[in-house]
């Protein structure tokens, strides 16, 4: 069996016509994990007594019609909770946590009777741009395993690129889903803040946090996105926007013709790299061809972007992970004197380098005398750049430009340069602070490495960008061109 | 030297919801430890808080019992710090936008009114509770994420007895809206007091030290009184007072250090991300407001003004809500007002304390005591009578039917007494012989008789005018 290039219409057509059943899906999947995962690392744990238990189910009970993900494996990101399957955040802190519960997300894919194979690696708790900060494992990029997959969400990104699996969930707090997408050539969306639950999302940047799918095609992904958006009772951040059938637009009809698109001269800027930029000046005349404008704009204080966040996320996240004290659950430091010594050691010893410096000048910019300065400096900024982004769409129907300024890098040529890592993520950390949607998805190569383009789009308006990205991949072929792992690949 | 003191009082007042404030975990007392939490409670990674609207309204009606302004775009801040008890490491409050600030409270100390400010009250989460044993310590979250109002005071209570009449007003307003019960004792209203003294005409404010353990009134009022000439003397004997906190002894009426504060805590609040702002539309507060029953110091001004009690009787009758409910329903049923606000502060009271029961979990109504209070201005039943009845109508028997199956209707006719006073008269001359002499204690013995006669039953205003008439024949 080779589903490596089926999308999710063709494997639940196979389904539905008993070409294999879920269980022996499920079962390939996993077998081809054990063959292809030694060679890239993307996944933390294997969830395979329950998968092929639950795929024997939903074999039993019939995969009907109306039914487009049942009995398709999923791998969902390891800062998701998932109830009895061990979920870490890829940190020491959380190593062998079980959670007794079920994140939203995750309720609606097996409610949708997705089949969770496993959970993938980020960096320690969703910090970096590498998933070189997870304390467990350092995951390869799919196309070239001397490089980084990006991150956080590395793990999801290598799996889907490497046929894996074909769908996986991701967290983007400041392009964590969007730029391993683009490093390993795969589509990945963002979805507008308030789109997806967060509930069971275990919180880095609570007011940046978002989970979405990540695919090999642009119709597979907004097929997952429809399953998994919506508002919950248990998040009241997330919105009571109707979530729409994502990909039943997507057909031969969908046009970009009339649409108007802004192209920031930001985004081509310095610091990106020529074959990035060559390749999303493709785009905009593949655009043009296809009958939309693309129009040159600005958004100036997207420079401030990186600095704004760096402060707001970590402020949260210094907050957020405070919880992790070795009291309740998780990592407890053995060997303590006192209260204070359990905290202490349990946290010193349980957190990574880059968790803790992330929760130092998050604690700094929130103390006393430094909050004006920081964390409320950060806030205003936060509201100009969402002021520089509604001008530009309230006359363009989206924004394009790449995910990050250079495709896939070495594996530890960054991390010891934490203000060189922090800079990849200029162009896609302003898409959090404004709360918007945004779809990564490939656009070119650069030296067989994979290039990734970004639409960036309207509050809820998904489907602008889910149409505009569909009729870019009909039009060219980035997306056809795999890597090759051996395995069954 | 002459001093002046300035005292701070923070008020915790614990809300009688159904549910926690950010959790659908129960409020309730005397479940096993941690019986009453969920994920949510015990802090568990992913988990998010989601808003009790009924703790927001129950901080607009706080808001508007106490003439605070209701702020109507306000929000949820977090408040960092380590702890067992909290689980989070961050307390959800309101630490920018309260949702009241700048009200005030009317207080009267010894006739002397004053109004007392109120800075701000906003809503927050409590913490769990820790237990320390011998080899360990326990946490049970039960109690973590139960609602609370903190009220605090503005620098305008002036003496110790000035901080007793303010937590006195605080408690029986807050007491009438109903959000909470507000009883010390119970732990569901917490006073955290600060007190600082300085020298008459000094523009700044002393150095101020924190008292913990006052677990009453009358102990916070004593607490003060002893800090208060406590730091009189370190002031006059040439010492400076220290940022400290201190703990009130009982037992023997002082404070002692527990430590000296080294600075301000850092508990870098900023705003709550998981929680939309809330925006409070005018039309909820006035409904609000409009559903407010009328407060205490309402009521006691009608009370006064209009029914005639004593503003000590209507103060006692406004303790509690449901004691001032169950008066005016008294009142209602055409029951006479002083005599109500007698039985109310005498019987009832008495039976209250002897019983520990609150007003409304006794079998009292103001229909019976109403009846009762009506039987004996008719004259069916004497006051000593009364008594028996009482009895009879704090078990919910309905007092005519009493007295009746009883038989303890009052002897007013003259028909009927005239023979019986002919009666003692005739069988001790001696006492018309004493009268007649001057020894009016003679009367008392006659009346005596007539009531031994007619067991107990004779009205005595009848019997009296009866007798002195037969006398002076």
């Amino acid at each position: 069996m080779n589903y490596f290039k089926q999308d999710l219409a063709s494997l639940h057509a196979d389904l539905v016509a008993k070409k294999y059943s879920a269980k022996e899906l499920t079962q390939a999947t996993f077998d081809n994990i054990k063959a292809t995962d030694p060679k890239i690392d993307a996944f933390l744990a294997l969830n395979e007594d329950a998968a092929l238990d639950q795929a024997a189910k939903i074999d039993a009970a019939g995969i009907q019609d109306d039914q487009p993900l049942a009995g398709i494996p999923v791998a969902i990101k390891d800062n998701i909770v998932t109830k009895d399957l061990t979920t870490t955040a890829a940190s020491k802190i959380l190593a062998n946590f079980k959670p007794v519960y079920d994140a939203t997300v995750s309720t609606k894919l097996t409610n949708a009777q997705m089949v969770t194979i496993g959970k993938t690696n980020l960096d320690e708790f969703a910090m970096g741009g590498s998933t070189e900060t997870s304390a467990f494992k350092q995951t390869k990029n799919a196309w070239d395993q001397t490089k980084v997959p990006g991150g956080s969400s590395g793990g999801s990104a290598a799996a889907v690129a490497s046929g894996q699996v074909v769908a996986a969930l991701g967290t983007d707090t400041g392009g964590s889903i969007r730029q391993p997408a683009a490093f390993n050539g795969v589509v990945g969306m963002k979805p507008t803040y308030g789109r997806v639950s967060r509930w069971g999302l275990i919180a880095f940047g609570s007011s940046l946090d978002q989970i979405g799918p990540l695919t090999r095609g642009v119709k597979d992904n907004a097929t997952v996105l429809s399953a998994i958006a919506g508002h919950d009772d248990h998040d009241l951040t997330s919105s009571t926007q109707a979530v729409p059938s994502f990909a039943s637009d997507l057909t031969d009809a969908a046009s970009v013709k009339g649409l108007r698109i802004g192209l920031p001269k930001e985004f081509l800027g310095e610091g990106v790299d020529e074959d990035v930029k060559n390749a999303i000046l493709a785009a905009a005349d593949t655009y043009r061809q296809l009958g939309a404008t693309v129009d040159e704009v600005s958004l100036p204080h997207n420079k401030y972007g990186v600095a704004a966040y760096y402060i707001i996320a970590s402020s949260e996240a210094s907050s957020n992970l405070q919880r992790y004290d070795g009291i309740r659950y998780g990592y407890r430091a053995q060997d303590v004197q006192n209260l204070e010594d359990v905290y202490v050691k349990s946290r010193s010893e349980g957190f990574g380098d880059e968790v803790k410096r992330r929760i130092m000048l998050g604690t700094f910019s929130l103390s006393a005398g430094f909050y004006d300065a920081y964390f409320l400096k950060a806030a205003k900024v936060r509201t100009v750049i969402i002021n520089d982004f509604k001008a530009v769409l309230k006359d363009h129907d989206f924004i394009m430009g790449p995910v990050a300024p250079t495709p896939a890098f070495d594996l530890g040529a960054e991390i010891k340069d934490p203000i060189t890592m922090y800079m990849n993520d200029i162009l896609t950390i302003p898409v959090n602070l404004a709360g918007l949607p945004g779809l990564s998805l490939p656009a070119g190569f650069s030296k067989n490495l994979p290039v990734g383009m970004q639409l960036i789009g309207r509050p809820f308006d998904e489907s602008t960008l889910y149409k505009a990205g569909y009729v870019f991949e009909q039009n060219t072929d980035f997306h056809l061109q795999v890597p090759t792992l051996g395995g069954q690949n | 030297m002459n001093f002046e003191t300035t005292i701070g009082l923070e008020v915790h007042i614990e809300l009688k919801t159904n549910s926690k404030i950010f959790s659908p975990s129960p409020v309730a007392y005397g479940a096993d430890p941690n019986a009453n939490t969920n994920v949510i409670d015990w802090g568990y990674p992913g988990v998010l808080p989601t808003t009790n609207k009924g703790v927001v309204a129950d901080g607009i009606i706080a808001a508007l019992a106490l003439h605070a302004t209701v702020e109507q775009h306000t929000h949820f801040d977090r408040k960092n710090y380590f702890y067992p008890d909290n689980p989070k490491a961050y307390q959800i409050t309101q630490s920018d936008k309260p949702i009241g600030h700048d009200g005030w409270v009317e207080i009267d100390v010894d006739g002397v009114k004053k109004k007392i400010g109120i800075s701000e009250m906003h809503i927050e989460e409590d913490a769990g509770k820790n237990t320390h044993e011998r080899d360990y310590s326990y946490v049970d979250l039960n109690r973590q994420g139960t609602p609370l109002i903190e009220i605090v005071s503005k620098p305008d209570i002036a003496s110790p007895a000035e901080a007793y009449a303010y937590l006195e007003a605080l408690r029986q307003r807050i007491q009438f809206t109903g959000i909470s019960d507000v009883k010390m004792e119970e732990g569901s209203m917490r006073v955290d007091v600060n007190i600082s003294v300085r020298p008459v005409g000094q523009e700044k404010f002393g150095t101020k030290t924190e008292l913990k353990n006052l677990n009453s009134f009358n102990y916070v009022q004593r607490g003060l009184e002893y800090e208060e000439k406590r730091q009189q003397q370190v002031l006059m004997s040439g010492g400076s007072v220290q940022q400290e906190t201190r703990r009130f002894d009982e037992k023997t009426g002082e404070t002692i250090l527990m430590r000296v504060k080294a600075g301000a805590d850092d508990y870098r609040y900023f705003p709550e991300p998981d929680l939309p702002a809330l925006n409070i539309s005018d039309d909820w507060i006035k409904e609000l407001g409009d559903a407010m029953p009328e407060m205490p110091t309402k009521r006691r001004e009608r009370y006064v003004n209009d029914l005639g009690l004593t503003d000590y009787d209507a103060m006692v009758i406004t303790q509690t809500k449901e004691m001032s409910d169950f008066f005016d329903a008294t009142v209602a049923l055409k029951a006479d007002p002083k005599m109500a606000a007698n039985y109310l502060q005498g019987d009832v009271n008495a039976y209250l304390n002897d019983n520990h029961v609150d007003l409304q979990a006794t079998k009292l109504t103001p229909a019976n005591l109403a009846g009762m209070i009506n039987l004996i201005s008719d004259g069916t039943i004497s006051s000593k009578m009364a008594k028996k009845v009482f009895k009879a109508i704090t078990k919910g028997e309905e007092p005519k039917a009493f007295v009746e199956k009883n038989g303890l209707v009052q002897l007013s006719d003259p028909a009927k007494l005239q023979p019986i006073i002919d009666d003692v008269l005739q069988a001790n001359p001696q006492s018309i012989e004493d009268f007649n002499n001057g020894k009016k204690r003679a009367v008392g013995y006659l009346v005596g008789q007539i009531m031994k006669q007619t067991h107990g039953q004779a009205n005595p205003q009848v019997v009296n005018k009866l007798l002195m008439t037969a006398l002076q024949q």
